[in-house]
Protein backbone atom coordinates (compact mmCIF):
# COMPACT_ATOMS: atom_id res chain seq x y z
CA UNK A 1 0.00 0.00 0.00
CA UNK A 2 1.26 3.58 -0.76
CA UNK A 3 1.28 6.24 1.85
CA UNK A 4 -0.07 9.33 0.70
CA UNK A 5 0.83 12.72 0.78
CA UNK A 6 4.73 11.64 1.76
CA UNK A 7 6.18 14.02 -0.54
CA UNK A 8 3.24 17.13 -1.22
CA UNK A 9 1.03 18.76 1.11
CA UNK A 10 -2.14 17.49 1.89
CA UNK A 11 -4.49 20.09 0.58
CA UNK A 12 -6.47 20.48 3.96
CA UNK A 13 -3.78 20.42 6.25
CA UNK A 14 -1.44 21.99 4.53
CA UNK A 15 1.29 19.57 5.63
CA UNK A 16 3.07 16.30 4.62
CA UNK A 17 1.58 13.47 6.68
CA UNK A 18 4.95 12.64 7.88
CA UNK A 19 4.95 16.24 9.13
CA UNK A 20 1.69 16.54 11.19
CA UNK A 21 2.47 12.88 12.68
CA UNK A 22 5.58 13.83 13.74
CA UNK A 23 4.34 17.01 15.50
CA UNK A 24 1.69 15.15 17.44
CA UNK A 25 3.91 12.76 18.52
CA UNK A 26 6.19 15.20 20.07
CA UNK A 27 3.15 16.92 21.54
CA UNK A 28 2.76 14.02 23.17
CA UNK A 29 5.96 13.99 24.36
CA UNK A 30 5.59 17.10 25.62
CA UNK A 31 2.94 16.10 27.94
CA UNK A 32 4.91 13.29 29.28
CA UNK A 33 8.01 15.09 30.26
CA UNK A 34 5.45 17.94 31.54
CA UNK A 35 3.85 15.11 34.01
CA UNK A 36 8.07 14.14 34.98
CA UNK A 37 8.47 17.70 35.50
CA UNK A 38 5.13 18.40 37.71
CA UNK A 39 5.97 15.64 39.87
CA UNK A 40 9.64 17.26 39.99
CA UNK A 41 8.09 20.26 41.47
CA UNK A 42 5.38 18.54 43.34
CA UNK A 43 8.24 16.62 45.12
CA UNK A 44 10.37 19.85 45.83
CA UNK A 45 7.69 22.00 47.58
CA UNK A 46 6.30 19.50 49.54
CA UNK A 47 9.30 18.09 50.40
CA UNK A 48 10.73 19.25 54.19
CA UNK A 49 14.23 19.47 52.61
CA UNK A 50 15.46 19.41 49.53
CA UNK A 51 19.18 18.95 48.34
CA UNK A 52 21.29 21.07 46.16
CA UNK A 53 22.25 18.93 42.77
CA UNK A 54 25.33 20.06 42.58
CA UNK A 55 26.27 18.82 45.76
CA UNK A 56 25.26 15.23 44.91
CA UNK A 57 25.66 15.11 41.17
CA UNK A 58 28.44 15.84 38.98
CA UNK A 59 28.52 19.47 36.88
CA UNK A 60 31.22 19.52 34.74
CA UNK A 61 30.09 16.20 32.91
CA UNK A 62 26.33 17.35 32.45
CA UNK A 63 27.55 20.45 31.19
CA UNK A 64 30.18 18.63 29.08
CA UNK A 65 27.11 16.69 27.88
CA UNK A 66 24.91 19.77 27.16
CA UNK A 67 27.68 20.99 24.54
CA UNK A 68 27.70 17.39 23.31
CA UNK A 69 24.18 17.81 22.91
CA UNK A 70 23.68 20.95 21.07
CA UNK A 71 26.50 20.10 18.53
CA UNK A 72 24.13 17.07 17.82
CA UNK A 73 21.60 19.07 16.85
CA UNK A 74 23.86 21.42 14.71
CA UNK A 75 25.36 18.49 12.81
CA UNK A 76 21.28 17.12 12.76
CA UNK A 77 20.24 19.69 11.00
CA UNK A 78 23.39 20.08 8.55
CA UNK A 79 22.47 16.45 8.07
CA UNK A 80 19.42 17.86 6.04
CA UNK A 81 20.90 20.91 4.84
CA UNK A 82 23.17 18.82 3.01
CA UNK A 83 20.42 16.46 1.43
CA UNK A 84 18.77 19.93 0.21
CA UNK A 85 21.89 20.97 -1.35
CA UNK A 86 21.77 17.26 -2.98
CA UNK A 87 24.95 16.26 -1.42
CA UNK A 88 24.55 12.48 0.05
CA UNK A 89 28.20 12.30 0.87
CA UNK A 90 28.07 15.48 3.41
CA UNK A 91 24.76 14.14 4.52
CA UNK A 92 26.56 11.11 5.37
CA UNK A 93 29.13 12.58 7.44
CA UNK A 94 26.75 14.63 9.53
CA UNK A 95 24.14 11.95 9.99
CA UNK A 96 27.31 9.64 11.09
CA UNK A 97 28.35 12.85 13.44
CA UNK A 98 25.13 13.20 15.22
CA UNK A 99 25.07 9.68 15.97
CA UNK A 100 28.47 9.22 17.08
CA UNK A 101 27.97 12.46 19.51
CA UNK A 102 24.33 10.74 20.95
CA UNK A 103 26.68 7.55 21.62
CA UNK A 104 29.31 10.08 23.14
CA UNK A 105 26.14 11.65 25.79
CA UNK A 106 25.10 7.64 26.85
CA UNK A 107 28.95 7.12 27.59
CA UNK A 108 29.52 10.49 29.48
CA UNK A 109 25.54 9.23 31.36
CA UNK A 110 26.93 5.80 31.58
CA UNK A 111 30.12 7.21 33.96
CA UNK A 112 27.91 9.41 35.88
CA UNK A 113 25.52 7.30 36.81
CA UNK A 114 28.07 3.87 37.98
CA UNK A 115 29.63 6.64 39.91
CA UNK A 116 26.38 7.32 41.70
CA UNK A 117 25.74 3.75 42.48
CA UNK A 118 29.52 3.21 43.40
CA UNK A 119 28.71 5.51 46.15
CA UNK A 120 26.03 3.76 47.11
CA UNK A 121 23.05 6.61 45.43
CA UNK A 122 20.69 4.92 44.24
CA UNK A 123 16.54 5.51 43.15
CA UNK A 124 15.63 4.07 46.16
CA UNK A 125 17.85 6.54 48.51
CA UNK A 126 15.81 9.58 48.37
CA UNK A 127 12.95 11.47 46.37
CA UNK A 128 15.65 14.04 44.85
CA UNK A 129 17.37 10.83 43.56
CA UNK A 130 14.57 8.66 42.53
CA UNK A 131 12.78 11.68 40.12
CA UNK A 132 17.15 12.37 38.88
CA UNK A 133 17.17 8.79 37.23
CA UNK A 134 13.52 9.07 36.39
CA UNK A 135 14.02 11.76 34.09
CA UNK A 136 17.53 11.92 33.19
CA UNK A 137 16.69 7.82 32.69
CA UNK A 138 14.09 8.04 30.35
CA UNK A 139 15.84 11.23 28.28
CA UNK A 140 18.53 8.55 27.96
CA UNK A 141 15.80 5.95 26.80
CA UNK A 142 14.82 8.99 24.08
CA UNK A 143 18.21 9.54 22.95
CA UNK A 144 19.09 5.56 22.33
CA UNK A 145 15.75 5.76 20.67
CA UNK A 146 16.83 8.60 18.21
CA UNK A 147 20.21 7.01 17.56
CA UNK A 148 18.13 3.86 16.49
CA UNK A 149 16.29 5.80 13.89
CA UNK A 150 19.37 7.98 12.86
CA UNK A 151 21.05 4.73 12.00
CA UNK A 152 18.15 3.21 10.24
CA UNK A 153 18.36 6.90 7.86
CA UNK A 154 22.21 6.38 7.66
CA UNK A 155 22.44 2.36 6.53
CA UNK A 156 19.64 0.51 4.96
CA UNK A 157 16.76 3.55 4.97
CA UNK A 158 18.94 5.43 3.03
CA UNK A 159 18.48 3.66 0.06
CA UNK A 160 15.37 5.68 -0.57
CA UNK A 161 17.38 8.53 -1.56
CA UNK A 162 17.78 7.17 -4.86
CA UNK A 163 14.21 6.11 -5.47
CA UNK A 164 12.44 9.28 -4.20
CA UNK A 165 15.22 11.95 -2.67
CA UNK A 166 12.45 14.29 -1.55
CA UNK A 167 10.55 11.44 0.44
CA UNK A 168 13.85 10.61 1.79
CA UNK A 169 14.96 14.03 3.19
CA UNK A 170 11.25 14.61 4.48
CA UNK A 171 11.88 11.85 6.85
CA UNK A 172 15.21 12.55 7.52
CA UNK A 173 13.80 16.12 8.81
CA UNK A 174 11.26 14.21 10.87
CA UNK A 175 13.80 12.21 13.13
CA UNK A 176 15.66 15.66 13.25
CA UNK A 177 12.62 17.04 14.96
CA UNK A 178 12.46 14.03 17.54
CA UNK A 179 16.20 14.79 17.74
CA UNK A 180 15.87 17.88 19.01
CA UNK A 181 12.88 17.40 21.01
CA UNK A 182 15.59 14.92 23.06
CA UNK A 183 17.96 18.51 22.87
CA UNK A 184 15.24 20.74 23.75
CA UNK A 185 14.12 18.08 26.85
CA UNK A 186 17.68 18.17 28.16
CA UNK A 187 18.47 22.13 27.78
CA UNK A 188 15.55 22.35 31.18
CA UNK A 189 16.74 18.64 32.48
CA UNK A 190 20.51 20.31 33.12
CA UNK A 191 19.19 23.12 35.15
CA UNK A 192 16.38 21.88 37.10
CA UNK A 193 17.98 18.82 38.38
CA UNK A 194 21.93 20.02 38.34
CA UNK A 195 21.76 23.70 39.14
CA UNK A 196 18.71 24.42 41.09
CA UNK B 1 18.24 22.69 -7.80
CA UNK B 2 17.40 26.37 -8.69
CA UNK B 3 20.05 29.28 -7.68
CA UNK B 4 17.25 30.91 -5.37
CA UNK B 5 16.70 27.45 -3.60
CA UNK B 6 20.29 26.77 -2.88
CA UNK B 7 20.72 30.63 -1.81
CA UNK B 8 18.06 30.05 0.84
CA UNK B 9 19.58 26.64 2.31
CA UNK B 10 23.03 28.79 2.60
CA UNK B 11 20.89 31.34 4.96
CA UNK B 12 19.63 28.42 6.85
CA UNK B 13 22.70 27.50 7.22
CA UNK B 14 24.33 31.01 8.59
CA UNK B 15 21.58 31.06 11.00
CA UNK B 16 22.20 27.81 12.23
CA UNK B 17 25.93 28.54 12.98
CA UNK B 18 24.54 31.54 15.02
CA UNK B 19 22.09 29.40 16.59
CA UNK B 20 25.39 27.54 17.72
CA UNK B 21 27.01 29.99 18.96
CA UNK B 22 24.38 31.47 21.10
CA UNK B 23 23.21 28.37 22.46
CA UNK B 24 26.97 27.53 23.68
CA UNK B 25 27.34 30.97 25.17
CA UNK B 26 23.96 30.75 27.05
CA UNK B 27 25.07 26.97 28.23
CA UNK B 28 28.13 29.46 29.76
CA UNK B 29 26.24 32.25 31.38
CA UNK B 30 23.29 28.86 32.74
CA UNK B 31 26.49 27.38 34.56
CA UNK B 32 27.92 31.41 35.27
CA UNK B 33 24.69 32.11 37.44
CA UNK B 34 24.68 28.87 39.42
CA UNK B 35 28.41 30.04 40.01
CA UNK B 36 27.29 33.17 41.56
CA UNK B 37 25.58 31.68 44.17
CA UNK B 38 22.41 34.32 44.16
CA UNK B 39 19.25 33.57 46.45
CA UNK B 40 16.95 30.65 45.11
CA UNK B 41 14.11 32.70 43.77
CA UNK B 42 16.53 34.52 42.35
CA UNK B 43 18.84 31.76 40.27
CA UNK B 44 15.74 29.92 39.39
CA UNK B 45 14.07 33.00 37.74
CA UNK B 46 17.16 33.32 35.82
CA UNK B 47 18.24 29.51 34.95
CA UNK B 48 14.49 28.84 33.62
CA UNK B 49 14.75 32.53 31.59
CA UNK B 50 17.93 31.14 29.88
CA UNK B 51 16.79 28.02 29.27
CA UNK B 52 13.54 29.22 27.78
CA UNK B 53 15.35 31.04 25.10
CA UNK B 54 17.30 28.38 24.35
CA UNK B 55 14.72 26.20 24.35
CA UNK B 56 13.09 28.66 21.97
CA UNK B 57 16.47 28.72 19.53
CA UNK B 58 16.03 25.33 19.17
CA UNK B 59 11.98 25.50 18.34
CA UNK B 60 12.75 28.39 15.88
CA UNK B 61 15.59 27.59 14.10
CA UNK B 62 16.15 24.01 14.07
CA UNK B 63 12.96 22.39 14.57
CA UNK B 64 11.91 25.29 11.88
CA UNK B 65 9.23 26.61 13.90
CA UNK B 66 9.70 30.54 12.76
CA UNK B 67 8.18 29.54 9.44
CA UNK B 68 5.40 26.73 9.61
CA UNK B 69 2.29 25.72 8.94
CA UNK B 70 -0.98 27.48 10.84
CA UNK B 71 -2.09 23.52 11.65
CA UNK B 72 1.67 23.04 13.93
CA UNK B 73 0.80 26.51 15.75
CA UNK B 74 -2.31 25.29 16.71
CA UNK B 75 -1.12 22.07 17.68
CA UNK B 76 1.42 23.49 19.83
CA UNK B 77 -0.81 26.46 21.21
CA UNK B 78 -3.22 23.69 23.21
CA UNK B 79 0.10 22.02 24.13
CA UNK B 80 1.48 24.87 25.55
CA UNK B 81 -1.41 25.56 27.65
CA UNK B 82 -1.95 21.96 29.07
CA UNK B 83 1.61 21.78 29.68
CA UNK B 84 1.34 25.40 31.86
CA UNK B 85 -1.58 23.50 33.31
CA UNK B 86 0.52 20.90 33.93
CA UNK B 87 3.24 22.62 35.44
CA UNK B 88 0.58 24.74 37.65
CA UNK B 89 -1.29 21.62 39.33
CA UNK B 90 1.53 21.30 42.26
CA UNK B 91 1.32 25.57 43.28
CA UNK B 92 -2.05 24.86 43.26
CA UNK B 93 -2.60 22.09 45.53
CA UNK B 94 0.25 23.76 47.80
CA UNK B 95 -2.14 26.47 48.24
CA UNK B 96 -5.25 24.30 49.30
CA UNK B 97 -3.47 22.58 51.73
CA UNK B 98 -2.97 26.05 53.80
CA UNK B 99 -6.05 27.75 53.50
CA UNK B 100 -5.55 30.23 56.40
CA UNK B 101 -2.57 31.28 54.81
Amino acid sequence: MEIPYTVSARPDTGLTNGKLGIWLFLASEVMLFGALFASYIMLRVGGATWPKGAEILNVPLATANTIVLITSSVTMVMAWASLMRNNFSKYRLYMGLTILLGFVFLVIKYFEYSAKFHHGLAPSTNTFLAIYFTMTGLHGLHVIGGMAVNSYFWGPGAKLWRQNPTWFTNRVEHSGLFWHLVDLVWIFLFPTLYLL
Amino acid sequence: MSADHAADIDKHVRAYMMVFGALLALTVVTVAIFYLHLSAPAAIGLALVVATVKGSLVACYFMHLISERKLIYVVLILTVFFFISLLLLPVLTSITDHPGV
